[in-house]
């Protein structure tokens, strides 16, 4: 069984298509599958509907797909980073479905877990509500979310071995673990691809048999906004 | 009245050693710098217990970030984890306290700190999984608006993060719990009367 593919394209050949439902990884621009989503703006697929934190920014991210009207519907948390999402938000191009953010992860956690919906008591009595079943345990109100069943999973990880077992750095992990598990295919770009066996096994973040494809690649790694101490400070 | 760093420091006597905190963005971060020996953990909400200080000049790392994008470093007891995770850990009530900014609170503890109609909507983020999760749920903001009117209502009039979820409010006038029939008077700020206080505030205070 080959995982391994030699660029970002040939990892995700044969598994676009116009309208699909992808889920991606990252946070802001911390951890984001940034070879894969230009992979996509090259393939020209239509119509998407992302499952993702964020949105990018305007030139990074998720936000190259936006530029080329690629995206249908965003399913996100926050999504104030990116000029052209708003524009295309309020001209009524993009549709967005606005989630708590535990509620997403939990969202695609749960997808990946073959369970199709969960209670929580995140957005009780809000707008996030609205429409939703309301179910009372204990004596506390609860809404029923929908666990989430993307196409395709897009992630970024730190390293790899050939099997898929991927291994994450810092608060780069963020929404990959979860997105890479409620896609029917999961693509995974790393930094490092390392030999069998040089894995810790009881270090591996995420095991191999939720992530299909793997390509190793160069990351740019934008940081979004670069906070800094003086060293006279201290 | 308190200025800005005045209600962290305020905000920061609510913190007990040995507590897990999740500090909002705007005021509620300048808490951190008012913790003194306490022994603190601060979340991340984005995957991160044991939150540092921002790195030097050079050092930062772009995998290394808090929830508000910004670049941050590690501790010794850091630990890393995915947002499922972190928003279970939120969600479980493992997080002792949350300390957030808000836009209005109303005498029963609705909070609304996420859109304003009318004006751009950026997202909730995690706001509605803290505030529903978290064990106690501290305000830090203005006590009235630009115009003189009270941010503490009767009835939120701005779409809710969080209902019935404040236990308690700190504003550049006092502190106030959220109790049974309205607000309760905890204290007032320095040169701050009672008076002074309740006329600032629409919110029934028992």
């Amino acid at each position: 069984m080959k995982k391994v593919y030699g660029s970002a394209q040939e990892a995700l050949d044969g598994l676009l298509f116009d309208g699909m439902f992808i889920a991606s990884g990252g946070f802001g621009l911390c951890g984001i599958p940034e070879l894969l989503l230009q992979a996509i703006k090259e393939a020209g697929t239509k119509d998407l509907t992302f499952a993702s934190n964020n949105a990018g920014v305007d030139d990074f991210g998720i936000g190259i797909l936006l530029q080329t009207r690629q995206v249908k519907k965003m399913l996100s948390s926050y999504v104030g980073e990116n000029a052209e999402f708003m524009r295309q938000y309020l001209s009524g191009e993009l549709e967005l479905e606005f989630n708590p953010q535990g509620t997403l992860a939990e969202r695609m956690r749960a997808g990946g877990c073959g369970i199709p919906g969960f209670y929580t008591k995140t957005g009780v009595g809000t707008v996030i509500a609205e429409g939703k079943e309301v179910k009372e345990f204990d004596g506390q109100e609860y809404i029923l979310e929908r666990g989430i069943f993307a196409d395709l999973s897009i992630v970024k990880a730190w390293k790899a071995d050939d099997t898929g077992n991927l291994i994450f750095r810092k608060t780069a992990r963020n929404f990959n673990p979860p997105a890479a598990m409620c896609g029917k295919v999961c693509v995974a770009e790393v930094e490092e691809i390392v030999p069998r066996g040089s894995l810790d096994p009881d270090a591996i973040h995420l095991p191999g048999i939720y992530v299909h494809r793997i390509v190793q690649g160069d990351h740019e790694k934008r940081i979004e906004q670069r906070t800094t101490r003086k060293r006279e400070d201290v | 009245m308190w200025d800005r760093n005045q209600m962290a420091a305020r905000a920061a006597q609510e913190l007990e050693d040995g507590m897990y905190v999740n500090l909002g963005i705007g005021i509620p971060t300048l808490v951190a710098n008012y913790v003194g020996d306490k022994d603190i953990t601060l979340q991340s909400e984005n995957g991160m217990l044991g939150m540092g200080p921002f790195p030097f000049e050079g050092e930062e790392d772009p995998d290394l970030i808090n929830a508000g994008k910004q670049t941050i470093t590690e501790l010794s007891r850091t630990a890393y984890f995915d947002s499922a995770q972190s928003f279970g850990m939120i969600r479980g009530g493992k997080i002792a306290a949350a300390i957030l900014g808000a836009m209005e609170v109303a005498e029963n503890g609705d909070l609304a700190n996420w859109m304003i109609p009318g004006k751009l909507v950026k997202g909730m983020g995690g706001a509605m999984d803290l505030v529903a999760g978290v064990g106690k749920v501290i305000v830090v903001m203005d006590h009235t608006s630009k115009h003189g009117d009270s941010k503490l209502l009767k009835e939120c009039t701005l779409p809710l993060t969080g209902k019935a979820v404040v236990d308690r409010i700190i504003t550049n006038l006092g502190v106030l719990d959220v109790v049974e029939g309205g607000l309760k008077i905890v204290e007032t700020a320095d040169g701050v009367t009672e008076d002074e206080l309740r006329a600032a505030t629409e919110a029934t205070i028992v």
